[in-house]
């Protein structure tokens, strides 16, 4: 797996291989490099990438995982989006929804702003704050064989499940989505929920 | 001794909930809605959920909405004020929010602290899109409840009834 300038995994990279052969997983994508990170790795309808509400992705992913526990949720996020919404992590701690997942692709940096430093780049543990709030399988990830491991879990609903990925800081390509987002909505109700996701 | 009819409304908010086929109820308690709360807590088709922050529950109506699932939020005054940004994610969605809002901070407040944002409350939601009414009396609660239900699940907004406290009592702290 291809890595960036500090050595870190390349964060296109990480969310390559976790969609790879997705079968029915959900994602939803945090705003920003997240966003563009899972458009990316394929613009398909299952796919929710957030133009903003900094801070409510993993809340996003759990009401979506409990309102269809058959099928796996994945969030995947940055860290200063996860940090800004971290009392979710007690929130799901408590649920506990077998089918969630929510990954922070961890580089330290707000980069959409100018690459300020999070608190992740001070030291804060977030998959230590997971585990900390109820999500016993919390996983802090470095290496690429981590990540096969965890596209496995992700797929085994054995959930919940946190892991915090160290990802290369350097910036990529960027890669949007559909800004209009009705569209994203819509388009993603009816490939969970076929026509009648109109009609309800 | 109150008369039933004035003291029900939380039941008929219930049934309201599940005649709109609500699955998921988000909160962050109040005691206006406690009655309430223990209703859906006693129902094994509501996923009712407590929350660390009010806005967490609008982006989890947001995600049940994805997954085909009704929700509502049940807060105080005071937790709207957490919720501004979120709002931004069913207005550009275009995705139901129903918000169920106890007021503080108006009729025979005690606190101080309630009043602010308890004032502003209505500003802040239109402000953000959100229709609004207001039940003061027992018998506005179920009409208020279910306009709130439809115009949310109807034409996909942020809707809510804000709860007078002229209705539920002001908190007196034992003064």
């Amino acid at each position: 797996m291809q890595t960036g300038p500090s050595g870190k995994l390349n964060r296109r990279a990480v969310v390559r291989a976790l969609l790879e052969e997705r079968g029915g997983l959900l994602v939803i994508g945090g705003l920003g490099a997240p966003a563009w990170d899972i458009t990316d790795a394929g613009d398909v309808p299952e796919n929710l990438p957030l133009w903003g509400g900094m801070g409510g992705a993993a809340m996003m992913g759990l009401g979506l995982a409990l309102a269809q526990p058959t099928r796996p949720v994945l969030v995947l996020t940055g860290d200063g989006e996860m940090l800004m919404g971290v009392g979710a992590l007690a929130t799901i701690g408590v649920q506990r929804p077998k089918n969630l997942a929510v990954v922070v692709l961890d580089n330290e940096h707000y980069g959409e702003t100018g690459m300020q430093e999070t608190h992740t780049r001070h030291g804060v543990d977030l998959a230590g704050m997971a585990r900390a709030a109820g999500i016993a399988d919390a996983r802090l990830l470095r290496t690429a064989d981590e990540v096969q491991a965890l596209r496995g879990a992700v797929h085994a609903m054995a959930g919940p499940l946190f892991a915090q990925v160290k990802v290369d800081e350097a910036s990529e390509r960027l890669v949007l989505p559909p800004r209009e987002a009705a569209i994203l909505q819509a388009r993603f109700r009816e490939a969970v929920l076929g026509a009648a996701a109109h009609l309800q | 001794m109150p008369d039933a009819a004035d003291t029900d409304w939380p039941d008929q908010i219930y049934d309201l909930l599940k005649a709109h086929g609500i699955r998921q109820v988000a909160l962050v308690p109040d005691a206006g809605h406690a009655r309430l709360i223990r209703r859906c807590l006693a129902d094994n088709t509501m996923k009712v959920v407590s929350l660390t922050t009010e806005e967490e529950g609008v982006a989890m109506l947001f995600g049940a909405w994805l997954g085909g699932e009704k929700g509502v939020l049940l807060m105080q005054s005071s937790g709207v004020g957490n919720c501004i940004n979120m709002l931004s994610v069913a207005v550009a969605h275009r995705t139901p929010c129903p918000m169920l809002v106890t007021m503080r901070g108006e009729y025979g407040e005690f606190n101080p602290f309630q009043v602010p944002m308890g004032q502003a409350t209505p500003t802040v939601l239109e402000a953000m899109g959100t229709l609004l009414n207001r039940a003061d009396r027992p018998e506005d609660v179920a009409p208020g409840v279910d306009a709130t239900l439809r115009l949310a699940f109807n034409t996909f907004r942020p809707a809510a009834t804000l709860l007078g406290q002229r209705l539920l009592g002001a908190k007196t702290f034992g003064r």
